[in-house]
């Protein structure tokens, strides 16, 4: 590998990547940027979770005469509750991953990079066969009722974030054997970690408020 | 759930060049163990025939614990495997600042919709 | 230097100077109009919102126009009722979202940095991208004009009457678009100033002994990093009603149209202070230099500020108190609204405390700031009259509405920000506006502003609702809604005479061919101790900030009774303007790229999905070019010894914030502001 030799782009060197950057606060531009960011994003899956709790009962009959089933009727919960663990456990292998970055060990942080881009594909193709089910199968699409509006919004919104947390995630491995990511810039990696990780926690919380509260 | 506490015995050692305790993998993997347990103990929960047709203290309690174990997971994650436990105390507070904020102002729209004392399912048109 | 022929050519060309896989060839130039569409210039970045804003300033006053000459008589003819609609509609929406924060957006891009002894912003690439999605934005807003009629919801676009069924045209479609862009601007923006006002502050410049303006623009980035991700929410809901049939707002599924009105004022309280907050801290900059006393009360001025951000979250429903939300619910934030009068006029009487015994030199930009502390007083006292709510639900929607947030957005912040041109022209352009000129222009344009509104007070009290496109004879009002047209005309005519004033500033000063010189105000904060107009590198050196108004100690002592001593003048200490051995970050194409990609989604989700995918790949192009662009070109030629541990270099110097030796201190700023390559 060429890292030794590339100069990062930052200025920073590689013979002071463990020194903090020049910055008022001592933490670097990219990682408080990131954080803030991720605060802004606190309130947009708020306003979400809640039009969804709102409207959680909202629901209509699926077909005229039919009562009106609640969603937690056609909810899979062991199914979500197994995909929503290969989410938690894609935050191990990314923070692993991060690790590995810091130690320079190419070879492990390329391996968990692509555990976590898998494990997030799972996580994916779950809610791909969630939404087919719930809309193919047994009637309730995206403009049947408010809360399945809201459902379909939600969950649908996390799973774009996840989804360019997966392209991020393939991005950052690829950068990985250009040199451009490694131990000289471990904290690149901990910052496309600090997103997987935050898409990981609004799962927690949907997880519990939309499948588990009845 | 008291026994959560994540102690960072990695602190100490040749990582600690400014103070900040850098953990190590095996503590993750601890985490992670700890996080599927709360998440088996969630769904278990969320199972108890008990809750059935639950309504008012129950069903208080049943929820209570539902969201008390999920603050439990996203803590852990933020704090563990976000490293804002190691890291500067200043990105605790703009995260969490961004995250109370939320639940404030969204509890209290809820709140104005009176979705605490809401009525049996479904809707009529 | 880096050669630029055939700058959009892709693929692997000759000219390609950018290692390693670079699409386009490093921008270069630092002339003509590639220079500025590739700039991460700060400065550059700010005049452009500058120019922007007053672009939109222009078709948003053009449409106030129209309203007013429609209500000039009864039963007016030259709109008809649902061109009306459009118009008021898009009035408020450029008002808001295209003049009054981009100007504010202005300002901070320009004067944080300086204020704070930057080199530039945190992210400038970032920057540059913030502007362009900006633009995008309203062009995607306005060309609603073009494509079938602008929205008709008012600003806040109410549900259920913002849906496809009473509203069929795609105009709230395009105003949806157009400010989800604006939006991702905004945030684009809080995250980059945020970033900069807590992490390139020069050494000793601590939080407590920054300007008061970029106080308030810190809070003002707050309270956007935290009210434009609650609008998308509420957009996006709105999207897929009008869209992809969503039933969020369908009233006859159980949708609920208050979820709309909660999220757009949960948005658009602090929206308020997003917008008057920078102006607050123009004026909190001005009145100072003008009274040669240091602002009274700086702590307070900075807590008050503070206090307004958070406050400013708990306030929300009094825009709705008639709308049936439950008494509960008034009682509470009709209290709360009470208290948030509190920290403003803790504001306004610090800047009256600031004159108080000064000596008061009424320049024009003096005046601005004068006109700002009456007129927003009086907004303000209005204001505190909607708190109450069972006056409030008499006042609603009716012109007292209209007259109370003109007083505080025109009377308050744009006269901050047209106080601010005068102030700060002579440092972003090297020459002075005349200050004759501006004395008239103010007395004309404050003279029209009250002749406008002033009158739809009574006209509110009267009963005479807002957003209605025609009245009646005999209703008693013709009279006023006459002397509000004229007054509008005058409003018109000063802005006229401005852009004149502009124009015939810098003939005069081409003709006298004196240099401003770096000082001109004899003004306190750091941005004065440069050049103007300010070098493309701002600072030689970095400052080292030892008190508050440090700028100002240096050109000032005291003697034994505390009167002021001169002790050397701006233009003795200001910095050369030298800017050898500085590195600045490369400019580039990729923001505007990316953000050229936006409008192809907007138009896309309204009019065809396949329209979506060049949106999609120019953004994702962009993005992969951005990554693989190292944001300071290797190549390119700053006369800066580049090797990594050479004596100057960054780290070492880093970690010693006080450090002031002159030539570690260059390298360190000069390496401060830029970007990982995975950003």
């Amino acid at each position: 590998m060429s890292d030794a030799t590339y100069v990062v782009s930052d200025g920073h060197t590689v013979d002071h990547m463990d020194e903090h950057p020049p910055t008022s606060t001592g933490i670097s531009n990219e990682k408080l940027g990131m954080w803030v960011f991720l605060a802004s994003e606190c309130l947009l899956f708020g306003g979400l979770i809640s039009t969804f709790v709102l409207y959680r009962n909202k629901v209509l009959p699926s077909a005229p005469g039919e009562t009106a089933e609640h969603l937690h009727d056609a909810f899979d919960i062991a199914f979500t509750s197994t995909s929503s663990f290969v989410l938690l456990m894609s935050s191990l292998s990314m923070v692993l991953a991060v690790s590995a970055a810091q130690r320079g060990d190419m070879r492990i942080l390329r391996s968990w990079l692509a555990v976590t881009a898998l494990l997030g594909t799972v996580f994916i193709a779950g809610q791909f066969y969630e939404f087919y089910e719930f809309s193919a199968i047994e009637g309730f699409g995206f403009t049947h009722s408010p809360a399945w509006s809201a459902f379909y919004t939600l969950t649908g919104f996390h799973g774009a974030h996840v989804t360019i947390g997966i392209v991020i995630l393939l991005v950052t491995l690829g950068l990985t054997f250009r040199g451009r990511v490694g131990q000289h810039n471990a904290e690149a990696v901990e910052i496309v970690g600090l997103y997987w990780h935050f898409v990981d926690v609004v799962w927690i919380v949907v997880f519990t408020i939309v499948y588990l509260i009845k | 759930m008291t026994d959560i506490t994540v102690t960072p015995e990695a602190a100490s050692g040749d990582h600690a060049d400014d103070g900040h305790a850098h953990p190590t993998d095996a503590l993750f993997v601890r985490t992670a163990v700890i996080l599927a347990i709360i998440t088996a103990f969630e769904v278990g929960w969320s199972y108890l025939p008990w809750w059935d047709g639950a309504h008012g203290l129950r069903s208080f309690i049943e929820i209570s614990g539902l969201l008390i174990m999920m603050m439990a997971k996203f803590i852990i994650v933020a704090n563990v495997f976000m490293h804002l436990k190691f890291d500067k105390p200043l990105l605790s507070w703009a995260f969490y600042f961004g995250f109370v904020l939320a639940v404030i102002v969204y509890m209290a729209v809820l709140t104005t919709f009176e979705i605490w004392s809401s009525g049996p399912p479904g809707f009529a048109p | 230097m880096t050669t630029n022929d055939g700058a959009l050519a892709l693929g692997s060309g000759g000219a390609l100077t950018a290692p390693p896989m670079g699409v386009f060839a490093r921008a270069g130039q630092t002339k003509g109009w590639r220079s500025w569409i590739t700039s991460v210039d700060h400065k550059r970045v700010g005049i452009m919102y500058g120019a922007a804003s007053l672009f939109f300033f222009v078709i948003g006053g053009l449409e106030a126009y129209l309203i007013r000459l429609q209500l000039a008589q009864p039963e007016g003819k030259l709109l008809s009722a649902d061109l009306y609609n459009q118009v008021f509609t898009m009035h408020g929406t450029t008002m808001i979202f295209l003049v009054v924060m981009p100007i504010g957006a202005a300002f901070m891009n320009y004067l944080i940095p300086l204020q704070i002894g930057a080199r530039d912003v945190a992210f400038p690439r970032m920057n540059a991208l913030s502007f362009w999605v900006f633009l995008a934005g309203g062009i995607v807003l306005n060309s609603s004009w073009f494509l079938g009629g602008g929205a008709d919801g008012g600003w806040f676009n109410y549900a259920p009457n913002n849906g496809v069924v009473f509203s069929p045209s795609h105009g709230i479609d395009f105003w949806n678009m157009g400010l989800l862009l604006t939006g991702i601007s905004s945030l684009v923006g809080a995250v980059n100033l945020i970033t900069t006002c807590l992490n390139l502050r020069a050494p000793g410049m601590t939080l407590m002994k920054m300007p008061v303006f970029t106080w308030m623009s810190l809070v003002t980035q707050f309270l956007l990093l935290f009210a434009i991700p609650v609008l998308t929410a509420a957009q996006v809901l709105l999207m897929f009603d009008r869209l992809f049939g969503a039933r969020f707002f369908d009233v006859s599924a159980g949708g609920d149209p208050l979820l709309w009105e909660h999220l757009f004022w949960i948005f658009g309280h602090p929206e308020v202070y997003i917008m008057i907050l920078p102006a607050f801290g123009l004026i909190s900059e001005i009145i100072p230099t003008f009274a040669r006393k240091p602002i009274f009360g700086y702590p307070f001025m900075v807590f008050s500020g503070i206090a307004i951000g958070f406050m400013g979250w708990g306030v929300w429903a009094h825009h709705m108190f008639a709308s049936g939300i439950g008494p509960i619910s008034v009682a509470a934030f009709s209290v709360a609204t009470m208290f948030i009068a509190v920290p403003t006029g803790v504001k306004i009487l610090n800047w009256l405390a600031t004159m108080w015994g000064g000596k008061l030199r009424f320049t024009a930009p003096m005046m601005y700031s004068i006109g700002l502390i009456t007129m927003f007083t009086i907004g303000g006292l209005s204001g505190v009259t909607h708190a109450i709510a069972p006056a409030d639900t008499q006042q609603t929607d009716t012109y007292y509405i209209v007259a109370h947030f003109h007083y505080v957005l025109f009377g308050g912040a744009l006269f901050g920000f047209v106080g601010g041109w005068y102030f700060w022209w002579p440092k972003v352009f090297g020459y002075k506006l005349s200050e004759l000129h501006g004395k008239i222009n103010f007395w004309v344009l404050f003279v029209g502003f009250n002749l406008t509104f002033g009158p739809m007070h009574i006209l509110g009290l009267q009963g005479m609702p807002r957003r209605t496109y025609t009245y009646r004879d005999g209703y008693g009002f013709n009279f006023w809604n006459m002397v509000s047209t004229i007054g509008a005309t005058l409003i018109g005519l000063s802005f006229l005479y401005f852009f004149w004033i502009i124009f015939h500033s810098y003939r005069a000063h081409k003709k006298a061919g004196v240099a401003v010189g770096p000082d001109p105000w004899d003004a306190r904060s750091l941005e004065w101790s440069l050049q103007s107009p300010t070098p493309a590198h701002n600072f030689d050196y970095t400052p080292t900030i030892e008190v508050f108004d440090d700028f100002w100690h240096r050109k000032y002592g005291e003697d034994e009774d505390g009167r002021l001593v001169p002790v050397a003048t701006g233009a003795e200490i200001a910095q050369p303007g030298n800017g050898e051995g500085v590195h600045l970050p490369s400019p580039s194409y990729w923001p505007i790229v990316l953000a050229s990609g936006m409008p192809f989604l907007a138009y896309g989700l309204i009019f065809n999905l396949l329209l979506v995918i060049p949106g999609v790949l120019l953004i994702v192009g962009a993005m992969i070019g951005w990554i693989l662009e190292p944001s300071t070109d290797p190549n390119a030629d700053h006369g800066h010894d580049d090797e990594p541990s050479g004596p100057n270099d960054t780290s070492d110097v880093a970690v010693e914030p006080a450090a002031n030796d002159e030539g570690d201190a260059v390298a360190d700023e000069a390496n401060a502001p830029e970007e990982v390559a995975a950003r």
